[in-house]
């Protein structure tokens, strides 16, 4: 590692300085509103003039975000999980074995990724209507698997790439069997990858507005997302800039554990391990 | 397991440039069927969800159906799109998109390769620096939608006294700037993150020696660094031009759509959703679709980008 000047530090360090509070001023700014008391939201400082929990009570304790925020949890998870076994097997075969139509699979997936969410909703609607399927958890669920696929077989194929298959060969020489193997040698090289693109396709999953409000309507599917985005407040007469903002903080605060224990590994899969370090 | 090579056929002799292609072997054939296996659920949904629903969209434009008169539904040919095409709403909402498209892919190229610099080679912190720009990549889109609307939102906002208190998102021009932001700061670190996968392969002896040979950091840059990531560039501007293109959750928080700052997507959600109309509906969504097609070939055969995943030559 070269030496650094003190110049050069300083310099370094400023521009870190940047990035990092202009990534962070929107996200304190919320914080901040959520804290403020009714009376306190029409003054426009940048901190609380006067504190309160009161927000956070208010929606913590009310069906219309308990329950958007469970089905964001549960059908984000199943999702992730569905989409994560499929896309597994997709990108080994793709990585590992031959066979003709492996273009066609990576350029369908392409051509998802860049398909308009609303060119989807639009039939979906109709069709989730007619099946019985609107409103629904499942509802729900098989888009975001069908959109998330593709994140999916991207990211876990190029992972799956860099593993090197010989090893299960060698192990196999050594004496393990095919199963052995597989749990000793390979799984623990698949893993980081498998658990990467987890993260980054439940954060699509979370993250998502469009399919939440189009294809639901009531608190039984309602993602918490599609649910801030209708929130009416506490009574008619009060802007409900501090329930969304509290709202808004609960469901982020998920992210930024996330962001902070995995962003390494979210990093590399954005980048598909092509990054050191 | 076969053991004698099949005849030459007359079909083979009559192409002597084509590779003669013997029978796959009972091995070679168990790994396609165990490939195209494994492919299987995953394709399935895909096209499931994608397919399917396509071709009823595209059912659906070319008839007239209204969810609040059902039984008036009939077909009706392209009408829905001389419709859609012949109308300033569907115009206007193009403009607009494509000014945010290009004003914001702009901004992010530019803030995106200064952020990719910062994460690759800051000194120290490096790690801080990347947790803390990755919030806005994981932070829920409309979070930051309301985020940026209370602070512009008069009297409630630490921002909107920039504009003397003059609600800068009823306004045409300010909106669409505010909207812009509010894109870019979401997805910098996205691209950043793509462009920082194309400097770390650039060869850092090779600006060792530029350095050497006397090069300055700024034609270190222009001269080296750029054109050795123009693929990844290429890559991250056709991602986020695509995804520019589609925007919605944004423009849905800051504004709604009125005062004229709706997009190509909150037409089509307006039509679909608030009025109900299948037929314009469908319409306007291929339509999209195609808009959607037209950039991405421009991208991949006008620019030569080569498509992520396509260099999978096993």
């Amino acid at each position: 590692m070269a030496v650094s000047t003190p110049q050069q530090r300083v310099g370094w360090g400023f521009a870190n300085l940047v990035a990092i509070a202009l990534a962070l001023i929107p996200v304190l700014w919320i914080v901040s509103l959520s804290f403020k008391t009714a009376t306190a939201i029409t003054d426009p400082s940048f901190f609380p003039s006067q504190w309160t929990w009161a927000n956070y009570s208010g929606i913590l304790t009310t069906s219309t975000f308990i329950r958007p925020l469970i089905n964001s949890i549960g059908i984000g998870l199943i999702a992730t999980l569905i989409a994560v076994v499929f896309a597994s097997m997709a990108a080994y075969a793709v990585a590992r074995l031959r066979f003709p139509g492996k273009a066609l699979l990576i350029g369908l997936s392409l051509l998802i990724a860049m398909f308009p969410a609303i060119a989807l909703a639009t039939p979906l609607f109709n069709i989730e209507r007619i099946l019985g399927l609107f409103d629904t958890w499942p509802g729900l669920i098989i888009p975001y698997v069908a959109t998330g696929l593709p994140l999916g077989i991207y990211t876990l194929s190029a992972f799956f790439r860099e593993i090197p298959w010989e090893l299960e060969k060698a192990a196999r020489v050594d004496g393990a069997t095919p199963f052995q193997a597989f749990v000793r040698v390979i799984a623990p090289l698949a893993a980081p990858g498998m658990v990467t693109t987890a993260i980054l396709v439940f954060l699509y999953c979370w993250n998502d507005f469009l399919f939440a409000i189009t294809l639901t309507s009531t608190t039984k599917a309602r993602t918490a997302p599609a649910a801030m985005g209708f929130f009416t407040g506490n009574s008619q007469f009060q802007a409900p800039t501090g329930s969304i903002s509290a709202a808004a903080v609960v469901i982020t605060i998920p992210i930024i554990i996330f962001v902070l224990f995995f962003q390494r590994r979210i990093v590399a899969g954005l980048t598909s391990g092509a990054v050191k370090g | 397991m076969t053991t004698t090579t099949p005849p030459v056929t007359a079909q083979e002799q009559r192409a002597p440039g084509r590779r003669r292609r013997a029978r796959p072997s009972e091995g070679a054939r168990e790994e396609r069927r165990l490939g195209w296996l494994l492919c299987a659920p995953a394709v399935i949904v895909m096209l499931a969800v994608t397919a399917y629903p396509i071709g009823y969209a595209i059912y659906l434009s070319l008839q007239r159906y209204i969810l609040s008169a059902p039984q008036l539904q009939k077909f009706v040919g392209f009408s829905n799109y001389a419709a859609v095409l012949s109308s300033p709403f569907w115009w206007h909402a193009l403009w607009v998109t494509v000014v945010i498209v290009i004003v914001s892919v702009a901004i992010e190229l530019v803030l995106g390769m200064l952020l990719a610099l910062l994460m690759y080679r800051t000194i120290f912190g490096r790690g801080t620096v990347r947790t803390t720009v990755l919030i806005p990549y994981g932070i829920v889109t409309i979070v930051a939608a309301f985020s940026w609307q209370y602070a512009w939102t008069p009297n409630t906002g630490y921002l909107s006294a920039l504009f003397n208190n003059s609600a800068p998102l009823t306004k045409t021009g300010t909106a669409v700037a505010i909207i812009i932001l509010a894109e870019v700061w979401k997805t910098t670190a996205f691209m950043a993150l793509l462009l920082m996968a194309g400097l770390s392969l650039v060869p850092e002896d090779l600006l060792k020696a530029a350095r050497v040979d006397g090069a300055t950091a700024w034609q270190r840059f222009w001269r080296i660094t750029v054109p050795l990531m123009k693929p990844a560039i290429l890559v991250a501007l056709l991602f986020r031009t695509l995804d520019a293109f589609r925007i919605f959750d944004n423009i849905f928080i800051l504004t709604g759509g009125s005062n004229g700052t709706y997009s190509v997507s909150i037409l089509n959600y307006d039509n679909l959703f608030t009025g109900f109309n299948f037929g314009i509906g469908s319409a306007m969504s291929i339509l999209i679709l195609i808009a959607v097609a037209i950039i991405a070939t421009i991208f991949i055969k006008g620019f030569g980008t080569a498509a992520p995943g396509s260099d999978l030559s096993r």
